[in-house]
């Protein structure tokens, strides 16, 4: 494969993908004002009566736990795009073209990353408006958000692939409501030491509770704590998980684009 | 001549489905024609159309673009066909210039490049007006231009259209029908799909009937010219309707004597319909017949069979064979 050839096509979709978001500013408007009120409704409506184990202000160590949210539903997003591209036929019409193949990919997550990092921005503003403050070293504080898009990178991967696999928006709609549970069964909004003895491990394992725990750590929130190995190397997990992801999927989604209904 | 489009013994079948989608496909279309692949919904005239455009990988046979073989030669392949499928698959957001540039990029045009053939294909297919509006605004016969256009970009040696006037109004087929005709007459090869009759009438060449799916669907039952086809299933037809239900024996035995064959009577529509070799002779005849015996005729004609008297004809020959 050609890879200047992969660079500009996928150079050309990614800029599909940003002028979709200009001609249709509402999408960026969902894309950012979900997670703004969740943010309003865990810190007004729910977090009155939720309490830090060990101290501290509950909303200042909610605030990473919606951030991390923010990344993970962005699976459904790119599932809905693929899937979206794949009914009207477009995905068809590219796999039918000289491009390099590998572009429709990487284009889409190039854009959804881009999309994800303004998203965030405005999130990170909205969450200093309401109170929170990273008190954390600069250099800690960028590693933060660092982690927050890898995470968000690696689900885009999950979303190519659920996308190209299953190819139906009723799909879309079952893993929109199975991220409920998947983001509950964590420790984004409460401290796993809380759930009963089987359920607080599989919660500290869920790869989104290390980077909530890690993104506390760099921004110099208050934390959940724990003694569990993972809970103790939350950062170095954060880095992990997401690399063990993109190795699983970006592998399969391309096996799966090329070899789709073959 | 390398045939533009052929296909051996190609063999598809999904898996879970009960009878395989194509069982035994051939086909060969010399450069500059126009085929049509006529068949009824699930016959398999999709699926041959993805195997050949590399979408889709055949269980058996073998099957070649350009002498280029569509398995072990993608790329190849890819470089010298258009798709058009059963869904305009443009982008709705973007404009039209704006698909037209993108895919132009994605064909590898320079930016100027692209830019240019936008501008072109804009103007073949009278679209001009409306490159600077949403894809989503346009309407179904638009949209399947601006798909024709972009499938055009880099003029593919082959162009494949799948059911392209699949939910058109009749304005929208006749546009997509025009904007083919002007395609063919710059001498790319056609291959459509089409479950209308008078579709493949129009545009094709030749054309090859996929039998029905039940039972021995998925391969060609009949293969010929238009005229041809026809031919296979008898010659001319002559038609009298007379006013009065009483004249219909006495005009079924008048149009009996002159066809030399027996004559299918439909008394609710006063019809006397048969078949006839000779058909200004037979024609002259009744005419004649009908004066003599004073019957009173509504109307009376000699008329080709449609296609649809071959295509059902052909396909139930299939299912029987």
């Amino acid at each position: 494969m050609n890879v200047p050839w992969v660079v500009s096509d996928s150079a050309v979709l990614t800029r599909r993908y940003l002028t979709h978001l200009r001609q249709q500013p509402v999408e960026l408007a969902n894309a950012v004002g979900f997670p703004i009120l969740m943010v309003l409704m865990f810190a007004f409506l729910l977090g009155g009566m939720m309490t830090v184990p060990g101290g501290g202000d509950y909303r200042q160590a909610l605030l990473p736990g919606l951030f991390t949210l923010t990344m993970m539903f962005g699976l459904s997003t790119t599932m809905v795009a693929v899937v979206t591209d794949a009914q009207r036929g477009i995905t068809d019409r590219f796999r039918s073209m000289p491009m390099a193949h590998g572009a429709v990919l990487v284009g889409r997550a190039a854009a959804d990353l881009m999309i994800s990092a303004i998203a965030l921005a405005v999130l990170l503003l909205v969450a200093l408006a309401v109170g929170w403050r990273a008190t954390g070293e600069p250099a800690a504080i960028a590693t933060a958000v660092g982690l927050l898009l890898m995470l968000r990178f690696a689900v885009l991967w999950v979303g190519i692939y659920l996308g190209l696999l299953l190819r139906s928006t009723g799909a879309v709609t079952a893993v929109q409501v199975f991220e409920w549970p998947f983001a509950f069964l964590s420790g984004l909004f409460v401290a796993p030491a809380t759930m009963p003895p089987v359920v607080s491990t599989i919660a500290e394992w869920n790869p989104i509770s290390s980077t909530a725990a890690a993104t506390r750590d760099l921004f110099g929130n208050p934390g959940w704590g724990g003694d569990s190995w993972v809970a103790g190397h939350s950062v170095l997990m954060a880095v992990i998980w997401p690399l063990v992801i993109i190795a699983v999927f970006a592998p399969l989604s391309a096996h799966r684009y090329r070899e789709m209904s073959r | 001549m390398v045939a533009a489009v052929s296909a051996e013994a190609l063999r598809k079948h999904y898996p879970g489905s009960a009878e395989p989608a194509l069982d035994g496909f051939d086909l060969s279309v010399p450069p500059g024609t126009v085929h049509g692949l006529l068949g009824p919904n699930g016959a398999g005239k999709t699926t041959a159309v993805r195997i050949l455009a590399t979408l889709l990988r055949a269980d058996g046979g073998r099957a070649a673009i350009d002498g280029f073989d569509v398995a072990t030669q993608a790329a190849d392949v890819r470089r010298r066909i258009g798709l058009v499928g059963q869904y305009a698959a443009v982008d709705e957001i973007l404009d039209g210039r704006g698909n037209l540039v993108m895919f132009g990029r994605l064909f590898h045009l320079s930016r100027h490049d692209a830019q240019r053939r936008a501008g072109e294909l804009l103007t073949q297919f009278d679209l001009t007006d409306a490159g600077r509006r949403p894809v989503g605004k346009y309407s179904g016969g638009m949209r399947r231009r601006l798909d024709l256009a972009v499938s055009m970009i880099l003029t593919p040696a082959v162009l494949f259209l799948d059911e392209p006037t699949t939910g058109l109004d009749p304005r929208g087929r006749a546009e997509v029908w025009d904007a083919v005709r002007a395609l063919v007459a710059a001498g790319t090869t056609v291959l459509l799909t089409t479950q209308y009759l008078d579709e493949a009438d129009q545009l094709a060449d030749r054309i090859s009937v996929l039998a029905a799916p039940k039972g021995g669907g998925g391969r060609v039952v009949a293969d010929g010219t238009p005229d041809a086809l026809r031919a296979r299933i008898g010659g001319d037809r002559i038609d009298l309707v007379v006013r009065h239900a009483a004249d219909l024996p006495r005009a079924a035995a008048l149009v009996e004597r002159v066809a030399g064959t027996a004559a299918e009577i439909d008394e609710t529509t006063r019809r006397v319909a048969a078949p006839v070799s000779d058909r200004m002779g037979a024609l002259a005849a009744v005419v004649h017949g009908l004066q003599q015996e004073g019957i009173d005729a509504e109307d009376l004609t000699v008329r080709r069979p449609t296609l649809d008297e071959v295509f059902l004809q052909l396909t139930r020959a299939g299912v029987a064979a």
